[in-house]
């Protein structure tokens, strides 16, 4: 009991302290703790730095100056429930979620749903949200996990010269529900190019990947791919290494192709691949405002020292879709303080063209697209990148491949269709 | 003064009997349900209820449910996560085949359905003790969550294996789904840790619970007087995996609404539900209020008064987190290796005393 006191003291005492009402509030749900704090962290660190940026270089968005409390998940759902309480209330409520963990973003789908607040989850969470009629409140552009695994298979397809006919496949996967998203089209992709698919499971936090590996070194399967997250990819890679397996025919999602997942295997990295959703390496105009409106004036978020890795680009490119989508929410609304069904209506409205990416000082980082009511999942469009260990770099090895969006609309809409029938939703466009 | 027996006369054997026989006690244990029921549902907002309330009270059910097994029938179990994930499961199941049951059923079955998982994983009791008991429910927690990841039936073929909670209403008013009320939320739970809460204190200090504790001091001695150790341990293994059984149907259907067996359901659970049970106190049905309470809310209570107050790095103040609470465990155990419960009990004789104290 008298703990509770303390906690109802310490909580109206944190609610009179909250931020003004003015602010644009994206709350951060990041982890930087626990088995998947090594990814979490650049991400994390790169969706605050932009943010901080906005504020610091233009006064915030339209400007309304932009308020990021941070919350610690820990990849934990329970503690995201928490998060999620806890932010969404936040000043005049918050606009978007990105939780970065498609555990808690199924958790928060029906949450946002009710609550009326969208939900972003870039390359991750539940496919078929990309079903904007079904799913109004949750986005997945610019591309998701059937994607990523179409478009793994298309560059497998390249190499080989056009046929998978006898080859064999394996996927090394997290055991959850962000690793188990990619096989029911891998399995329709089996079935269509006659390639034979193992899965392999690998149990959260999957340090433990011996058996795994052994099986792998037994069947000599003629690639893997890789749906990892975590220390998990750090030890495949070690392991895949071990056995002396091809790197080159080791292909990851864009979730498992950071800087932390390569350096601990050391040489023995060299060559590995992994999807990417968009452009690599500090070269852009962008980076130069980081640095001089937030590095070196002493704000950088977290330890400062993931600057320009791949995820610290992803955290950077997803704030600034979300500022996008707010500028655009400003336009149509007609005024700075937009609310969270405002900022829904600009991000199904949102247009990123080239021209704009390149205002933006990001020409080139990622694709140009629309979003719809009929489409929230972008292009679905993702390069290739290759580790070099000697230099500790990765490079682009091919331009952005297309996945075969047939295919996939047809899962989308099995899918989205059983979940409206699931809730009792009737999937309509306005 | 005001925590004495004199004064209250009993003039029946029921009176005689009675949980709380101390006049104080039983005005006191008014005041909190009245509390629980009358005021706190109408000031209760989606925060306080989503973030501590909610999980308080359902980790106070899995912890009766272990405390019946490990503090009042002396079988160690690290299977708590296991059984409540076959709770979860079996609620899942049941509320999408039978939509038009209703769910208070649903939940009471998914306990019974864990019930009887319970007593399987239960039998090896009959042969083991101590260390090896635990090291078989073990297994179980691992079997369990290995079972309802392998086998797609178990969450309706869904493509991430992820189960979720359909809407269903209790009286016309919404109790699961992301519609519900805060006030729903807490009412189911609070009505379900209440029924708890009273079945489990009047079975422990019945004949049941008298068996069940003859066998934890020494199972020889207990045989030889006449408890069957066969009923005794497998009637300590039904009902707190009935308990944990509606503690894991209630965490997924009011409280998460969408699970990932693996992640909710792993041998963490297993250890916090056991920790609270060491913390609150063996043996105490007030010790696994106490010890829930403690470990639902101290970590949220520090990250409040860390981030929101002080406004530390969220990492720095999760890290504190860990240390605080893992110091503040081993400190309870050299300090009070009986837990809250005793605390409460030494301060209750405190109070007898008070203010003549010899």
């Amino acid at each position: 009991m008298k703990m509770k006191k303390i906690a109802a003291l310490a909580l109206t005492s944190a609610l009179v302290a909250g931020p003004a009402m003015a602010d644009l509030v994206f709350p951060s749900l990041s982890y930087r703790t626990g088995p998947y704090a090594a990814n979490g962290i650049p991400f994390a660190d790169g969706y605050m730095d932009y943010f901080t940026m906005l504020n610091e270089r233009d006064g915030g968005i339209g400007g309304v100056r932009i308020d990021v409390p941070e919350c610690e998940t820990g990849y934990n759902t329970e503690k995201g429930v928490e998060c999620y309480e806890s932010t969404k209330d936040i000043g005049a409520g918050a606009l978007i979620y990105q939780p970065l963990s498609t555990g808690i973003t199924y958790q928060l789908i029906p949450k946002v749903s009710a609550d009326g607040i969208p939900l972003h989850t870039m390359g991750y969470g539940r496919t078929s949200a990309m079903d904007g009629a079904t799913f109004p409140w949750v986005f997945n552009y610019p591309a998701n996990y059937w994607d990523g695994a179409s478009i793994a298979i298309n560059h497998i397809t390249d190499l080989e010269g056009g046929s998978l006919e006898g080859k064999s496949i394996a996927l090394v996967y997290h055991n959850s529900a962000y690793g188990k998203e990619p096989i029911r089209t891998l399995q329709d992709l089996s079935a269509q190019m006659g390639f034979k698919l193992t899965e392999i499971p690998v149990d959260h936090p999957g340090q433990e990947q011996k058996s795994q590996w052994l099986q792998i070194r037994r069947e000599r399967p003629d690639y893997v791919l890789m749906w990892g997250w975590g220390v998990m990819n750090q030890v495949a890679i070690q392991e895949a290494s071990n056995i002396n397996f091809p790197m080159d025919h080791f292909i990851g999602v864009w979730w498992s192709g950071s800087e932390n997942d390569v350096v601990p295997a050391g040489a023995g990295a060299d060559g590995y691949k992994a999807l990417n959703m968009h452009a690599i390496g500090t070269d852009f105009p962008v980076y130069a405002d980081i640095q001089a409106h937030v590095v070196d004036k002493g704000l950088a978020a977290g330890a400062g020292d993931q600057i320009g890795s791949v995820l610290y680009s992803r955290g950077m490119y997803a704030a600034m879709l979300a500022a996008e989508a707010a500028r655009t929410a400003q336009e149509i609304a007609g005024h700075g303080d937009i609310t969270a069904a405002e900022m829904r209506a600009g991000m199904e409205a949102l247009s990123i063209t080239d021209a704009r990416m390149e205002e933006l000082g990001m020409a080139g980082f990622g694709p140009a697209f629309d979003v719809s009511c009929q489409n929230h999942g972008g292009p679905g469009l993702a390069y290739i990148q290759q580790w070099d260990a000697d230099t500790q770099t990765w490079s682009l090895v091919t331009d952005l491949i297309a996945s075969d969006r047939e295919l996939i609309g047809k899962l989308v809409e099995e899918d989205a269709a059983a979940y409206a029938a699931e809730n009792n939703i009737t999937p309509a466009c306005n | 003064m005001f925590y004495r027996e004199a004064g209250d006369f009993k003039t029946s054997y029921g009176a005689d009997n009675q949980t709380f026989p101390i006049k104080f006690d039983r005005y006191r244990y008014y005041a909190v349900l009245a509390i629980a029921y009358l005021v706190i549902p109408f000031i209760i907002n989606d925060y306080w209820a989503n973030a501590l309330f909610v999980p308080f009270l359902i980790y106070a059910i899995a912890a009766i449910g272990l405390n019946i097994l490990v503090g009042y029938g002396g079988q160690v179990s690290l299977g708590t996560g296991g059984f409540m994930a076959v709770g979860a499961y079996a609620a899942y199941k049941l509320m999408t085949a039978f939509p038009d049951v209703s769910i208070m059923i649903h939940v009471i079955l998914a306990g019974g359905i864990t019930a009887i998982v319970g007593v399987l994983f239960g039998l090896p009791s009959l042969r083991i003790k101590g260390f090896y008991l635990a090291v078989a429910t073990l297994a179980a927690q691992f079997f369990l969550v290995w079972l309802f990841n392998k086998v797609p039936w178990f969450y309706n073929y869904s493509a991430s294996g992820q189960i979720n909670a359909p809407e269903r209403t209790v009286f016309g008013v919404l109790v699961t789904g992301p519609n519900t009320e805060a006030w729903a939320k807490y009412l189911i739970c609070l009505v379900f840790v209440t029924a708890a809460g009273i079945i489990a204190r009047n079975l422990t200090r019945g004949s049941v619970g008298r068996k069940w504790m003859a066998i934890r001091d020494m199972d020889i001695a207990a045989e030889i007087i006449g408890v069957n150790p066969l009923t005794a341990k497998l009637s300590a293994f039904a009902v707190s995996s009935f308990f944990i059984g509606v503690s894991g149907a209630l965490f997924f259907a009011v409280y998460l609404g969408a699970v990932e067996v693996g992640e909710a359901f792993g041998i963490n659970k297993s250890f916090l539900v056991l920790f609270m049970v060491i913390i609150g106190g063996l043996g105490s049905i007030f010790g696994s209020f106490a010890g829930a309470a403690f470990l639902v809310l101290l970590p949220v209570a520090l990250k409040i008064v860390g981030v929101d107050v002080l406004g530390w790095p969220t990492d720095i103040v999760s890290h504190l987190q860990l240390v605080i609470v893992g110091a503040l465990i081993v400190i309870f155990l050299i300090a009070e290796p009986h837990g809250l419960a005793q605390l409460w009990r030494v301060a209750k004789e405190k109070l007898r005393l008070w203010p003549f104290p010899y």
